[in-house]
């Protein structure tokens, strides 16, 4: 135990540099998904196109029958294949879970702007709230109230797919720890390591999107 | 209806007492029900009435006193309440029919698994009961399918079908629209021109008077007052029920 | 675009198609350990039982807050450090089935949750007992409205067999990056790559939606 503490004591450099880049990745993607699935959710509540409905249907049906992996290879080997566009793992990365955090997210606005009661919206108006005001003061902090624990949630999915950045050349803190194995030959004090880090960024979390989730029922 | 005060005293609750934490919910109740008397409990809501019906079907847990019935003490702990209940029917406010049964199935759920009776016997019982009711032809619906007045017939049947001694009925129509709320009601007061024992918890005050042989008052966890229908309704004693029954007239 | 070498795509479709059964294979076994970790893991959780219900509350949260690939590398690599050695197939499948199995709990859990009280109290009322209450009122509706969070978990494992490739386990990732490496037919074998995972993953979510549609209709008409 004290022999393990001491070879991550000793890497704490190595690691922490790993980690900044794991941690940057997933809060760029995370700024861009709530961004994105802000204003796809929005369109998808109440822009009643069949074209636009049709085509946001088919944007969210990719990242859930395709896996994020091979969305990650397509984008770091077909697109600069394709274009001579030259992707790096990090921007593949950042775009790939930018657009999927987006669909995620695009859902979890829809659900809660229509657990919003019709009601909501003929009081609103019944007092004379123009349309920007009855969304501004009415809508949206009932609507946010509910989204937040879907959001924290992705936010912990998008951390945990985050490690999948080390798989097209991004030195993240799982290619940090590899290489430290690589010296050490500690395979099992590294790799446990990895687990907890993990556990540490996500659980906490994941209890509180659950607790702001009893809140709010 | 019948005079009832010389029959056999069938449920016999003395001194029960239960607290919700440190919040007495029940002070000292005690009440005979004789046979084939219909008791009807009246009071605000928050006075114990339909907690005091839950403990006579052990869905909740007494403190002190004691629950007499054929012989047994039903509030000491460790009572098997399985076979009571048999002989205890109960109705709830929200139906609670199983909705991914058919009709047929929740009214032979009890008989057959666990009165263990010949399912065909079982099932004449229940058709003969649908026809009382007047949904002899509802034996394949969903639950889904029926309104809120028929779903209350059906649970009705359902609690019937297992022959019981006594029917407690909780507030089985507040959760109704108003136009069905008669259908049920009928079905009850049939009940009680058949002579079932029943007790029951309800707001409807003038079915209430109809229904009972004896009101039962209460507020704050306790018995205010206990009377016939009539002077209940015309002079009560106590000024709580005035106070209570006052709320009701425009 | 550059032009599609449909003579290369013609070769190796006999080898995407072997490690598309091999990674059916893995996804329908994780499918079946996790339900089998879910329903005991489950039924724990709801009745409360004592210590174990810690354990498995434990489990539920460490398996939902790691990532399968961190889950991965520590049971191929890191265990063998310690003595415990395991082939990669059984290494995937164990990973796979840790991870989903956490799922399955909480999906499971949620259903028997959503059997109200009053739907208990009404089946004690006609006398029925603990056992005959669990097995004919509560499982039968816990099922019907896990149905959605339990399709979207079996996608999700069969989506999450992707990651497998990394401990050498010969699927459809696995081979398209070694396809790529080696003849450097990006296009091609991406494209088979995507072929794969459609085919595996769109019959089994048109059959849940068509199971989910089945199950809204039974419960609520």
């Amino acid at each position: 135990m004290l022999h393990a503490l001491e070879l991550l004591w000793q890497n704490a450099p190595l690691l922490l540099d790993g980690l900044w880049a794991t941690l940057g990745i997933a809060a760029a993607a995370t700024f861009f998904s709530i961004i994105g699935g802000a204003l796809l959710g929005m369109m998808r509540a109440s822009w009643n196109n069949a074209i636009v409905q049709a085509a946001a249907r088919a944007y969210l049906e990719l990242f859930r029958v395709i896996p994020i992996l091979v969305w990650l290879f397509v984008f770091f080997f077909a697109v600069p294949a394709a274009s001579s566009l030259d992707i790096s793992g990090t921007l593949a990365a950042v775009t790939v879970f930018s657009l999927w955090g987006a669909s995620e997210m695009s859902d979890i606005v829809r659900g809660a702007l229509k657990t919003i009661p019709q009601a909501q919206y003929d009081a609103g108006r019944a007092i004379g709230l123009s349309g920007a005001q009855l969304h501004l003061r009415v809508i949206l902090p009932q609507a946010v109230r509910r989204m937040l624990p879907g959001a924290i949630n992705l936010v912990t999915r998008i951390i945990k797919t985050t490690s999948l950045v080390v798989i097209v050349g991004v030195v993240d803190v799982v290619k940090r720890s590899q290489q430290i194995i690589e010296r050490t030959k500690e395979p099992f004090v590294l790799y446990a390591f990895l687990l907890l880090l993990f556990f540490a960024l996500c659980h906490p979390l994941s209890r509180l999107s659950r607790r702001l989730e009893k809140r709010f029922n | 209806m019948t005079t009832t005060a010389n029959a056999p005293v069938l449920i016999d609750a003395a001194c029960v007492t239960k607290f919700y934490d440190t919040r007495k919910a029940l002070d000292n109740v005690s009440l005979a029900i004789h046979a084939k008397e219909v008791v009807v409990i009246l009071g605000p809501s928050g006075c114990g009435k339909s907690t005091f019906l839950r403990c006579l079907n052990g869905l909740e847990t007494v403190q002190a006193g004691s629950i007499r019935f054929h012989g047994r003490d039903l509030a000491r702990p460790g009572t098997d309440w399985r076979p009571v209940r048999q002989r205890i029917g109960m109705v709830f406010q929200s139906y609670e029919l199983f909705p991914h049964l058919s009709v047929r199935d929740n009214l032979l759920l009890g008989p057959v698994h666990v009165q263990k009776r010949p399912r065909a016997e079982a099932l004449r019982q229940a058709e003969g009961l649908l026809e009382r009711v007047g949904l002899a032809d509802r034996l394949d619906s969903f639950p889904r399918q029926l309104s809120g007045g028929q779903k209350q017939r059906i649970a009705i049947v359902r609690a019937l079908s297992m022959n019981p001694e006594v029917m407690l009925f909780d507030e089985v129509t507040a959760a109704l629209d108003p136009e069905m709320v008669r259908e049920v009601l009928d079905v009850i007061l049939g009940l009680a021109r058949n002579g079932m024992t029943m007790v029951i918890v309800t707001h409807e005050m003038g079915f209430a008077r109809a229904v009972a042989d004896r009101i039962v008052f209460m507020d704050e966890g306790r018995i205010c007052e206990t009377n016939t229908p009539v002077k209940f309704f015309t002079a009560p004693d106590t000024d709580r029920a005035k106070r209570f029954l006052s709320r009701f007239l425009y | 675009m550059p032009d599609i070498d449909f003579e290369f795509i013609v070769i190796h479709l006999p080898h995407y198609g072997r490690a598309l059964l091999l990674t059916l294979a893995l996804g329908l076994g994780a499918i079946l350990g996790s339900l089998l970790v879910g329903l005991p893991g489950s039924l724990i959780l709801h009745f409360r039982a004592p210590v174990l219900r810690r354990v498995v509350a434990a489990y539920v949260e460490f398996s939902r807050n790691t990532p399968l690939l961190a889950q991965l590398f520590f049971l191929y690599f890191g265990l063998p450090a310690v003595g415990i050695k395991w082939s990669g197939f059984t290494c995937a499948l164990t990973g796979l089935t840790f991870l989903g199995g956490g799922y399955m709990i909480e999906a499971l859990r949620a259903g028997i949750e959503a059997v109200g009280r009053p739907q208990i109290e009404s089946a004690l009322s006609i006398g029925l007992s603990r056992p005959q209450i669990a097995r004919l009122v509560v499982l039968p509706q816990a099922l019907a409205s896990a149905v959605p969070a339990l399709a979207a978990n079996c996608i999700f494992l069969l989506k999450e067999t992707s990651v497998v490739g990394i401990i050498a386990v010969a699927d459809l990732m696995h081979l398209t990056q070694g396809l790529i490496g080696l003849y450097y037919k990006t296009t091609e074998s991406l494209l088979l790559l995507v072929a794969g995972y459609v085919i595996l993953i769109v019959p089994v979510s048109l059959l849940f939606s068509r199971l989910e549609k089945a199950v809204r209709r039974a419960e609520f008409g």
